[in-house]
């Protein structure tokens, strides 16, 4: 792995328009899926008479706070069709954006530390290649050819007893996926809006007609919600409850070091997940604390105990320092899977409950609920993530693909 | 770390705890009646506020029973807690 130079902080990326007072559509939250769902809502359906809102700053929230891992080896069927063909955009969007945010397929390895873990990865393997995921069975000895600087010896705690692996999956950097989405939705006539705080909807009986913002209201045919943390706080103003909780989910980085670690590591059993940023940052999440929070930090002993997984795994890590925590605040579904589609409030349209996980899948939910925003009609992929799942009992259970490792 | 005061055994760390989610959720009363959209409803859908918030806890590593809390998950602040038996202080459910 050679260092690569970091893009350019682009200079003027976007206009800074005034909200107008009615668009065809307007999205809340300018995270990584608000942006792409107005990027594809201009590319794939040439509706550009949007706006996306956003409280703070444009990817302030999880956007610019997660550790960035993209992976498609998910365990149904529904998921791995969404997370691959967020894996297949991903590996066409630098070019297509004209933006190289560093999109970096170097792997990721899912370790098992019990029987039940291994047969648990054997499982997802094979469901991966069913599915066209690409997914490998590794032994210990395997892995450590992978990532040499894990310790795959039986007499740690929690010993490494094989992995499943996905060669093209990897990293990107997050804040430069947000801002290259930014730039080409702003120039196919998007109003990007920073610093306008939904409060509110307008409402003409029954059906969602706008919102209510600090900035006035304004008028819209459909209104699509991306505010992922906040997305049951905002829908409950509309009048609909989610099935959703907000936990705080945190992580950290090391100061820079040289490359010493060549791929992704993610271990469910023992709560770490360890990659190399391209500046030479050991970046590593955590699990989410356990209590539902919204004050975008973490506990300090949910950290401590990722740590001591963290050096019994990479022994050269002990004595790296680290340089800063911070925490971000995920809408956790009974699933772990999103829900993407209608609401019972006409014109209300929801894309939430990525819980830890939703990174990776941002230009599919942004490809999928563009489609749905723009039709009234959810796309083949999200038709199965409908919030009605939870009164029909056809859930998506990905606890083991996805919560809470990314 | 959040100090959590046990109505047993007085303040302990948080990490003594295990958290249970939204209190005051009671089984309905004659499940053979409910629709699906009731099922659905108790069994997937808890309150999530910004704010004051009624949760159960149980004191794992102490007396390992459990407890109403009144925290507030905007700031953290513990509020109050309770027993199971009380109602919530302050009202509201
Ligand atoms: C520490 C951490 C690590 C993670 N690691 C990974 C990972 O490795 N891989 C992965 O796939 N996923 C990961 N995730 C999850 C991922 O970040 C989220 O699932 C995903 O970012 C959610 O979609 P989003 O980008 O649109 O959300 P956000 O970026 O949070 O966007 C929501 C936006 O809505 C805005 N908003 C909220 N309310 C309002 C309002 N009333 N009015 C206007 N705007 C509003 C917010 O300010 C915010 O900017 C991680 C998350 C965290 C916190
Ligand atoms: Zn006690």
């Amino acid at each position: 792995m050679t260092p690569r130079p970091l893009p350019e902080h682009p200079d003027f990326l976007w206009r800074d328009p005034e909200p107008r007072s009615s668009y065809d559509v307007v999205i809340v939250g300018a995270g990584g899926h608000g942006l792409a769902t107005a990027y594809y809502l201009a590319e794939n359906h040439g509706i550009s008479n949007v706006a996306v809102l956003e409280k703070g700053w444009l990817a302030g929230g999880n956007m610019a706070r997660n550790t960035t891992i993209i992976r498609s080896n998910y365990l149904r069927d529904e998921s791995a069709a969404i997370y691959e063909h967020a894996l297949k955009l991903w590996e066409r969007l630098p070019e297509e954006l004209d933006y190289d945010f560093l999109f970096s397929q170097r792997g990721v390895l899912n370790l098992a530390h019990t029987p039940q873990d291994v047969r648990e990865g054997m499982r997802r393997v094979n469901a991966n290649r069913l599915n066209g995921v690409d997914a490998e069975w590794l032994t210990p000895d395997q892995v450590a050819e992978v990532c040499p600087i894990l310790n795959v010896s039986p007499c740690t705690r929690y010993p490494v007893l094989g992995g499943t692996f996905q060669p093209r999956a990897g990293i990107a950097k997050h804040d430069h996926v947000a801002w290259a989405l930014a730039r080409r939705a702003d120039e196919l006539g998007v109003d990007l809006i920073q610093g306008c705080e939904v409060t509110g909807f307008l409402k003409d009986g029954d059906r969602v007609v706008g919102v209510e913002t600090d900035r006035g209201r304004i008028h819209a045919g459909r209104v699509g919600l991306a505010a992922a943390g906040h997305s049951s706080v905002l829908a409950e103003r509309a009048g609909v409850r989610l099935p959703v909780q907000s936990h705080p989910l945190q992580a950290l980085v090391s100061e820079l070091h040289e490359p010493v670690h060549p791929t992704v590591v993610m271990s469910n059993h023992v709560h770490v997940y360890v990659s190399q940023a391209h500046k030479g940052e050991l970046v590593m999440g955590a699990g989410v604390d356990s209590y539902n929070g919204y004050g975008q930090r973490g506990s300090f002993h949910v950290i401590e105990r990722q740590m001591a997984a963290a050096v019994e795994l990479f022994p050269v890590f002990a004595r790296a320092h680290v340089l800063r925590t911070w925490g971000g605040i995920v809408d956790v579904t009974p699933d772990a899977s999103p829900i993407i589609g209608r609401t019972p409030v006409e014109g209300l349209y929801v894309n939430c409950g990525w819980g830890t996980g939703g990174f990776k899948a941002t230009p599919a939910a942004g490809w999928t609920f563009a489609h749905t925003l723009a039709t009234g009609e959810p796309h083949p992929l999200n038709a199965p993530f409908a919030l009605e799942r939870f009164t029909t009992g056809a859930l998506i259970d990905e606890h083991g693909a996805a919560a809470v490792a990314h | 770390m959040l100090l959590i005061t046990c109505p047993w055994c007085g303040p302990r760390d948080e990490t003594e705890y295990h958290y249970g989610g939204q209190a005051h959720v009671p089984h309905p009363e004659t499940p053979a009646d409910l629709t699906d959209e009731q099922w659905a409803a108790y069994v997937f859908y808890r309150d999530n506020p910004k704010g004051p918030f009624a949760e159960r806890w149980m004191h794992g590593t102490g007396c390992r029973r459990w407890f109403n809390v009144l925290r507030d998950t905007a700031t953290y602040e513990v509020l109050t807690t309770y027993r199971l038996d009380e109602p919530r202080p302050g009202g509201n459910r």
